[in-house]
């Protein structure tokens, strides 16, 4: 099943307590090599159907005005963790093993 | 004058809200998030609350809400709107007020009475106050720091859509100290602190006279019930 990972950060410019609490608590426990942490989400999108262009676009609008909010945020990363083209080489693999051109459905090969 | 106050899930001071309408002379009209009927009401409050666990962003599921849809149209063509805390998220993650808020910059959850200055009485929500004048309503939050691009700060600055700026103490980060901020038109009005719980004697602030005497947000609702008045 394909998965959409999308990245958010606070915006670099803005403080992130988050990020300060935690680069605070790593400071206390000795691991002083650190000099920041910032916090930021990571959205895992699965889609059932095609990964195509139409989506592509979907997802990029729904990044930029649902998953972030831009006066406080940026959506760093977009990534496509399985393409189509690698379903369709399993889904090729299976059914040259099966023989009869009648594999299992691409996403349900693992 | 009716006025609605919508109740997303996860609302706790909707009913405060209500009751202010009410102490105020206005007639408070219960609406759901999920309804797209504003049901004929003059005026609106979005409350204060933790509307969907402040999931993904505070405030930022609810503004896209069923409901939304008609409050920002009804905002749009002039209506009042008046966002309390979580409700002020609701309105800046809807685009119907600039900025965002974002965590305390102490990182910590502040409850206190806090002193505001009322910079803007040409607001809906705000016609009932001096320019200048000094008020105390409580302030409780964990997500409230208002932040902007610079030049969205000096815009709403030069424009006086600094409705109110805090006293004394900045609690939670914000940007020069800006507590609320109004939309261009002066009818979508968003703040922090919740004057909704500084509108009846023996249950607001302390005050030099008596302890929980403070009653200064009750102005925040006769305004709008007074221009309704006018108005008619």
């Amino acid at each position: 099943m394909p998965t959409i990972v999308v990245d958010v950060m606070p915006k670099a410019e803005l403080l992130d307590p988050q990020g300060k609490a935690v680069a605070g608590a790593l400071a206390r426990t000795g691991h002083t090599a650190f000099s920041g942490v910032r916090i930021g989400k990571r959205f895992e999108l699965t889609v059932d159907g095609p990964v195509d262009d139409a989506l592509r676009a979907n997802v990029q609008q729904i990044a930029e005005e649902i998953l972030s909010n831009q006066v406080i945020e940026d959506v760093v990363g977009i990534h496509y963790e399985v393409t189509n083209a690698e379903l369709a080489e399993e889904a090729a693999e299976a059914a040259s093993v099966a023989g009869d051109g009648f594999g299992a459905p691409a996403g349900e090969t693992h | 004058m009716r006025i609605g106050v919508i109740t997303f899930p996860g609302s706790l001071d909707d009913r405060d809200a209500q009751r202010a309408v009410r102490l105020a002379g206005g007639e408070p009209v219960a609406l759901w998030h999920g309804s797209h009927d504003l049901e004929g009401v003059d005026a609106l409050i979005l409350p204060g609350g933790f509307s969907y666990g402040d999931y993904l962003r505070c405030g930022a599921i609810a503004s896209l809400s069923p409901i939304m849809t008609e409050v920002v149209a009804a905002a749009n063509a002039g209506m009042p709107v008046l966002g309390i805390c979580n409700g002020f998220q609701m309105l800046t993650e809807a685009g119907l007020l600039e900025g965002g808020l974002i965590r305390n910059d102490h990182g910590s959850f502040i409850c206190r009475d806090q002193v505001l200055t009322v910079e803007n009485t040409s607001t809906a929500w705000t016609a009932e106050f001096e320019a200048g004048q000094l008020i105390t309503i409580p302030l409780k939050n964990g997500e409230g720091g208002f932040i902007a691009a610079g030049d969205t700060l000096d815009r709403l600055e030069g424009e006086g859509r600094v409705v109110f700026r805090y006293v004394d103490v900045n609690p939670n980060g914000s940007l020069r100290d800006i507590a609320g901020i109004s939309n261009a038109r002066g009818n979508v009005v968003g703040l922090m602190p919740h004057p909704e719980h500084a509108v009846e004697p023996g249950f607001g602030p302390d005050t030099a006279a008596a302890m929980r005497s403070g009653v200064d947000g009750l102005g925040f609702f006769t305004s709008v019930v007074k221009r309704a008045l006018v108005e008619a």
